[in-house]
């Protein structure tokens, strides 16, 4: 009596399961051909000299890594400009967005509207979005040297052109687009259970406590979100960088590049292909590192209403 | 005499706390909207001089003093038009080709996301747990590590100057998206399946019979993200594309800056017409779906 009925179990466990695999079919294909793959032949790429303008390419041993400390000028200036910039990105982006939606979540008339034009910069293509801050920034003509003029600044910077200023320059047009992420911590805050703050003003509490004692921990999860997917878009700036750095790259030769920028530059314009991939080699090692410390001390501080650490 | 009066003295403490309250809410009131309109200005004030600048005449200077941020003078509609007629670089070239580039990759990502999407969270296999996990740390890889190590795959399939290493990868699946279809598809009660089993439907049925028209909602939201980030790509384009009738829309503006230049004069208006046309289709599509759109954001942010 048993073994009929098990048997057909067994048959339609069978059944799901290969309907699974079939299902899954594109992803696992996709992950091995567009992923695992490439990664593996970049791997070895960087330790050939491979390039677009010569037919044959060698093994090289570490040499493309070894170059990359001693002999490639920009390697360090497009580090540093990159780190330059995620520090003036990242942190001032999770603080402004969270001001912003502490904003945008009072309940006044017109405050939807407030909201979609928030969020709107996060939608409008970047090289749109790089244009129009490159003319914004203009040394002589462009509005916001004009407004530091009215304020009372008498040299305002020459944003563009000089080395110190193109990084805060570019930093701003990013920072324009922080209503993106107003929106996430938006939506952290409306799921905050009212009762929450209703006990705490039974106790005394008084605003700053409230925000102190619920509101961050209880949207921590989003801090912790905004912060890492914040760090890896800020260290992958590339469009903005490539856009507003056109000119630049004749006047102050090269001084703007950021870390993606050189890569390209070496990759795709003088086709070093094999150095390249070490370049690549070396920015996913950084990145990883930096986001494993995030994790590691910000795990601690991040509070799962449900009790999972996710 | 202390316990009889105190009562009333604490009703008397109170309405002086509501009045005070009122007050106090009032000013809260005016400094919320102080900083709601001023971080508008920001935002709409760049937009608007961008406007401004794209309807002035060929010739004119983008640039016054004081700086016009409204168009109050200058009002050339026919450089939207001029732009995207341009002789040499016509704009509605690279409108077309985005346009064909989004079909295809929104397309690919509906379907092969709908499909992954389901099996992690309709059916039980082994190592689902473990593909799974698999998928949520190629959510935090940058999309940037694998720019070189893919191109380098697709130069040697000979890819290289087509539109393939641009829509082919989306019928694959992609991290984000999956996660995203999986939470949605989790939500339904587990009998919808068991029932359309019983009644003799394979997997496939189950999905597309039942799971597929509920999964609505979520695949739009995805078919929407899909859209904008198509619009917005930037980087592949620019090292896949050599050709440069088959430019995409974000490339394309930027191309266009050099194709305006007449000697000194940048011809800056009709850069900005081209730039203000590139973000209109993408302001009109957010305007539409923006309640969705916000809220499928919202729920990676908060569950991710």
């Amino acid at each position: 009596m048993d073994k009929p009925k098990s048997i057909a179990v067994y048959r339609l466990r069978k059944k799901e399961i290969t309907a699974a695999y079939l299902f899954l079919a594109p992803w696992i294909i996709g992950f091995i051909v567009f992923q695992l793959i490439p990664i593996g032949y970049s791997l070895y790429a960087s330790f050939t000299d491979w390039s677009l303008i010569r037919p044959n390419s060698h093994w090289v041993n570490f040499d493309n890594y070894i170059n990359m400390f001693t002999h490639d000028i920009y390697f360090f200036t497009s580090l540093s400009n990159t780190i330059k910039y995620v520090g003036l990105t990242v942190i001032p982006s999770v603080i402004i967005g969270l001001l912003l939606a502490l904003v945008l979540n009072q309940k006044i008339k017109g405050m939807n509207l407030f909201r979609t034009i928030l969020y709107a910069p996060a939608v409008i293509p970047v090289v749109a979005t790089s244009i129009l801050w490159l003319n914004l920034f203009n040394y002589k003509m462009g509005p916001i040297n004009l407004f530091l003029h009215a304020i009372g600044v008498v040299n305002p910077p020459n944003w563009m052109l000089d080395p110190a200023w193109f990084i805060p320059a570019v930093a701003i047009t990013s920072l324009w687009g922080v209503g993106g992420g107003a929106i996430i911590f938006l939506a952290g805050l409306q799921n905050i259970n009212n009762s929450l703050y209703e006990a705490a003003e039974i106790d005394g509490a008084s605003s700053w406590h409230k925000f102190i004692w619920i509101t961050i921990p209880m949207i921590s999860p989003s801090l912790f979100f905004m912060l890492i997917t914040g760090l890896v878009g800020a260290f992958e700036i590339f469009a903005p960088a490539y856009i507003m750095g056109a000119r630049a790259d004749m006047v102050i030769g090269n001084q703007y590049r950021f870390y993606m920028l050189n890569m390209y530059i070496n990759g795709f314009t003088q086709g070093k292909l094999g150095y390249s991939s070490a370049l690549g080699w070396i920015y996913i090692i950084i990145v990883a590192i930096t986001i494993g410390l995030v994790f590691k001390f910000t795990e601690k501080y991040v509070y799962y209403e449900t009790g999972q650490r996710g | 005499m202390n316990k009889i009066s105190s009562p009333i003295k604490f009703e008397q403490k109170q309405i002086t706390f509501l009045k005070r309250k009122s007050t106090k809410s009032i000013i809260h009131k005016i400094t919320i909207y102080i900083i709601s309109i001023i971080m508008s200005m920001v935002i709409l004030l760049p937009i608007s001089w961008l406007l401004t600048g794209a309807l002035k005449a060929t010739g004119e200077s983008i640039y016054s003093i004081p700086v016009s941020w409204f168009p109050t003078n200058s009002f050339h509609f026919e450089n939207f038009l001029k732009v995207l007629n341009y002789p040499t670089f016509p704009l509605w070239r690279p409108m077309l080709n985005t346009l064909f580039l989004v079909v295809l990759n929104v397309i690919g990502v509906v379907l092969s996301n709908a499909l992954i999407g389901y099996a992690f969270a309709r059916l039980s296999f082994p190592g689902r747990d473990f593909l799974f996990k698999v998928v949520i740390f190629t959510m935090f890889v940058p999309s940037t590590v694998l720019l070189i190590p893919q191109f380098l795959v697709f130069l040697k399939l000979g890819w290289y100057g087509t539109y393939l290493p641009l829509w082919v990868p989306a019928f694959f699946g992609s991290a984000w998206n999956i996660f995203i279809v999986r939470q949605y598809m989790r939500s339904f009660p587990k009998d919808l399946d068991e029932a359309a089993l019983l009644d003799g439907c394979n997997h496939f049925q189950v999905f597309t019979k039942i799971i597929l028209p509920l999964s609505k909602p979520v695949l739009a939201v995805i078919g929407v993200f899909t859209v904008l980030s198509v619009w917005n790509e930037f980087t592949r384009p620019l090292i896949y594309l050599n050709d440069q009738t088959l430019y995409p829309i974000s490339i394309g503006i930027n191309y266009f800056r050099t194709v305006t230049r007449s000697g000194l004069n940048p011809n800056l208006n009709l850069v900005m017409a081209g730039a203000f046309i590139s973000m209109v289709p993408m302001l009109i599509l957010y305007y539409f779906t923006q309640d969705k759109l916000v809220g499928g954001i919202a729920s990676v942010g908060i569950k991710g």
